[in-house]
């Protein structure tokens, strides 16, 4: 049977799934049911600097892009770093460091972005015996005005200023929390790594304004009639997530930087995905907080069973083994082709591969033949795009079809085959 | 009362049981299952659903409006095309018309509710009185419409929308048809017909005028002279014979008819119901009548039906109805005889049927008896042609017993349309006869902008 134990910058964990700072990570409560249901580890939700503690709104503090049927894809929230007293947490983390040693305890902070800050903050940690610290550059709300969080991020020398403190003043592994609010990641990765980081983590949410309400005109969540941006997180961020994730993992100035893989991760599925493209770990908040930490349950069982049938004994087995295969567009291969092909034993025919590409591509699909409704691509039109097999209801009714090398494409009249990128290819005028 | 007499009594049940065995028997949609079952419609290209239904509703547009909270625009897309949406959401056979076109069948075997969903929009708008039609400038035509039944009321909106000025004639004493009369209460619950018709009317431009029998208190040949165009969808008058002696006994009942009393009886305890009924007969009103036999506490209600399960003219669905509801279907048996005691029906003598080697039906000779205290004829109505008679000669041709139109519905009658269960060709569903007033009403329009042209 796999082993799935898992160590991110010297921190251990009998799996890799932690649970990201954020509100299911607050206090010991929710912790110790969270590791009751097998979570790996947990990044401590964000603590700030001692003194009167932070305020939250007493209103609504989440907001949801929902399928019509309900399910969540989209998720936001305003809320802030805890709002419960540095030393309550404190006594807290240790307790449960103590109650469970074998799981991975990290806790993440947010102080002004002073030396003196910093120092005083991390003593005070490293005392409760936690296994690391997580630096919160990401949060794009409420603190990033006070100059946090993304505010901080969002400023490379900060970044690597910050993160020279932190191992400065501290023996204990230092992740710093990337913010996707800018332009390319990978600077903010780099600094983090000149500063000293034992690895980043990311993605933080995305700024974002969730909704409109169209019966009082102002933005939802809304607060006693006002709206403002909060961070976006949750199934549609994922896509995101990951290629921040790849870029920073296939960066030759990143080499050695280990990555704990956050954003829009539901499944085992998500969470390999994920280490194929890197992460050594994964942290999850939103799948968590729309479903209960028993969601875990399943990641461990579906990674396990898995990872048996590939044949994967370590996560070491397949981390990172996409990287080499994300590659820029200008290196994929212009002379690979490929057509749609529809089973027609799988067809339910409610022809929405006809009407999209008939409207909006390559006019590729048949509606009738002899008369009758039936949906067949037409190879000498196809492009082989995929939006028919993106809007097939039916899984595997619409597939892409390799064309051999050696035959011809009927729609170029080209032979097919052999390796040809845009570096390469004669229409490329700076080649 | 002598053991010998029929079982006939009312008040079989509690009180309290007939409202709830007379109660919409398919509840409404929540707002939320609407949401979750509108999202499982793929809103397919050329959808099948929208040929499949007599009415050509664009069934994918009306869906993806409720999935996107547009519930007015969800109706109108609806009523456009049948304004009587909202009893044809819940009268429909939809496992045989939309439904049964469905994709989805394919690969789950559950079709999408469309009627379900269809009744969610369209009771939104009746529920709130929001009206999405207006009459059309007056045009100074007037147009007579025989009969106040789903194809003369969907004669009149069309034209009445048009600016045509509408009056419609009705026997009975009340709007609606079959919807009012025909159909088995449970399914048109909340006095559904009655509220699509005041939608329907509240159009404008529409008189209405009951009591008013063709061949009685009106004539073709005076409303041909008094009218600009006239359009008849006066249902069916008569029904078929059993073919056997002694039709006319006490006990044995035309089950149309004994619908409408039961529709038109405000507390159903007070309605005397046999104890052992036998329906003969294989289509919807046969459904309807043992069904409901059985809900006014009936004790043995069985329908019997000369040929096999699918040939019964009552859907699949409509069969596992009645069953689940206690009445029991025999096939393949005819009435030969009826039992009758002190002059009143005792029972039912059947024959065995068979098929022949060219599919003929046959009796085998074979035969079996039911006692009964009520017998109920549902085996199809006919046409009562004498109203359209003049002076002994026909006034309009005839096709199969009905009135002969073509795909506009007109008759061989020079500005006469004809639509509904009187005119031939049709489905005898009430969509069907929504969308036969639908077409005469464009075709009526364009002969009557016709004739204004030319002055």
């Amino acid at each position: 049977m796999a082993d799935l134990t898992a160590t991110l910058a010297g921190i251990r964990s009998p799996n890799p799934f932690w649970l990201a700072s954020a509100p299911p990570a607050d206090k010991a409560y929710n912790i110790n049911r969270a590791f009751e249901a097998g979570w790996g580890g947990v990044v401590w939700k964000t603590l700030g600097e001692d003194g009167p503690p932070v305020v939250n709104v007493s209103g609504p503090r989440y907001g949801a892009i929902h399928t019509t049927s309900r399910q969540v894809i989209g998720f936001n929230n305003i809320e802030l770093i805890t709002d419960r007293p540095l030393q309550v947490n404190l006594g807290e983390i240790r307790q449960i460091k103590r109650d469970w040693p074998d799981r991975a305890l990290v806790v993440s902070l947010m102080v002004p972005c002073e030396e003196n800050a910093w120092k005083a903050i991390l003593p005070l940690v490293e005392d409760t015996g936690a296994d690391g610290i997580e630096l919160n550059f990401g949060c794009p709300h409420g603190m990033s005005e006070r100059g946090m969080g993304a505010a901080v991020g969002q400023v490379p020398e900060y970044v690597e200023m910050v993160t020279r403190w932190c191992k400065q003043y501290s023996r204990l592994p230092v992740i710093v929390k990337l913010t996707p609010n800018v332009t390319n990641i990978l600077v903010p990765a780099r600094a983090a790594k000149a500063g000293g980081a034992d690895a980043v983590s990311l993605i933080n949410t995305i700024s974002a304004v969730m909704s409109v309400d169209l019966d009082t005109l102002a933005p939802s969540p809304s607060v006693d009639g006002l709206g403002a941006h909060g961070g976006y997180c949750g199934t549609a961020v994922k896509p995101i997530a990951l290629r921040m994730v790849g870029e920073i993992a296939r960066d030759p100035e990143c080499a050695g930087l280990p990555i704990s893989g956050i954003g829009g991760i539901n499944t085992w599925r998500d969470a390999a995905e994920f280490m194929a493209l890197g992460a050594t770990n994964v942290q999850v908040c939103t799948a968590a907080m729309t479903h209960g930490f028993r969601i875990v349950g399943d990641m461990i069982d579906g990674l396990r069973n898995w990872m048996d049938e590939k044949g994967h004994a370590t996560l070491a087995d397949f981390t990172a083994k996409a990287v080499p295969k994300f590659v820029n567009w200008e290196h994929l291969n212009l002379d690979y082709v490929v057509k749609a092909q529809i089973d027609q034993d799988l067809c339910i025919g409610c022809g929405r591969c006809h009407i999209a590409c008939e409207d909006t591509s390559h006019q590729a699909i048949t509606r009738e033949k002899d008369g009758k409704r039936h949906f067949e691509v037409i190879d000498a039109e196809c492009v082989g795009c995929n939006l028919c097999v993106v809007v097939c209801p039916v899984d595997h009714c619409i597939t892409l079809r390799e064309l051999p090398a050696g035959s011809v494409d009927p729609r170029t009249g080209r032979v097919v085959g052999g390796y040809r990128n845009w570096t390469q290819h004669p229409n490329n005028p700076s080649r | 009362m002598a053991a010998t007499e029929p079982d006939l009594k009312a008040a079989r049940l509690p009180a309290e049981a007939y409202a709830r065995n007379f109660a919409d028997s398919h509840p409404a949609l929540s707002h939320n299952q609407a949401l979750v079952e509108a999202e499982r419609c793929l809103y397919c290209y050329d959808a099948p659903c929208i040929t499949a239904c007599p009415t050509g509703i664009p069934i994918p547009d009306f869906i993806r409006k409720i999935a996107n909270g547009n519930l007015k625009g969800s109706a109108h897309d609806i009523l456009e095309q049948n304004i009587m949406g909202a009893v044809c959401a819940r009268v429909c056979p939809t496992e045989v018309l939309c439904e049964g076109a469905c994709v989805r069948n394919t690969p789950e075997d559950k079709a999408v509710a469309i009627g379900a969903l269809q009744r969610h929009a369209t009771d939104a708008v009746l529920d709130h009185g929001i009206q999405l039609f207006a009459a059309g400038a007056p045009t100074g035509k007037r147009v007579a419409v025989v009969g106040g039944g789903p194809a003369g009321l969907s004669c009149a909106h069309g034209l009445a929308r048009c600016g045509h000025a509408v009056t419609v004639f009705e026997a009975r004493a009340k709007l609606g048809g079959l919807n009012e009369y025909g159909i088995a209460a449970y399914k048109v619950a909340g006095q559904i017909p009655q509220r699509e018709v005041d939608y329907l009317l509240a159009v404008g431009n529409i008189a209405v005028h009951v009591g008013q029998r063709l061949g009685h208190e009106i004539t073709l040949p005076q409303l041909r002279r008094d009218f600009d165009a006239v359009f008849i969808g006066a249902g069916l008058g008569a029904v078929n014979s059993l073919g056997v002696a002694d039709e006319t006994v006490r006990g044995v009942h035309d089950a149309v008819a004994w619908i409408e009393t039961l529709r038109q009886t405000g507390d159903l305890s007070t309605l005397p119901v046999g104890r052992r009924i036998v329906v003969i007969g294989g289509g919807m009103t046969a459904i309807d009548i043992a069904t409901q036999t059985r809900r006014l506490g009936a004790e043995d209600v069985t329908i019997v039906y000369r040929r096999g399960p699918d040939n019964m003219g009552a859907s699949a669905k409509e069969q596992r109805w009645a069953q689940i509801n206690g009445v029991r279907i025999r096939h393949w048996a005819r009435p030969s005889r009826l039992l009758t005691q002190d002059g009143s029906v005792s029972g039912v003598e059947f024959e065995y049927t068979t098929l022949d080697t060219v599919g003929k039906l046959l009796g085998t000779g074979e035969r079996y008896s039911l006692a009964a205290d009520m017998v109920f004829k549902a085996i199809g109505q006919l046409l009562v042609p004498d109203p359209l008679n003049d002076g002994g000669s026909a006034l309009l041709d005839l096709d199969a017993g009905r009135i002969r139109v073509d795909d506009q519905r007109r008759t061989s009658l020079a500005g006469v349309w004809a639509g509904g269960d009187c005119a031939a060709g049709g489905l005898d569903l009430t969509v069907a006869a929504v969308e036969d007033g639908k077409r005469a009403a464009v075709s009526i329009d364009r002969f009557l902008t016709a004739a204004k042209a030319h002055g």
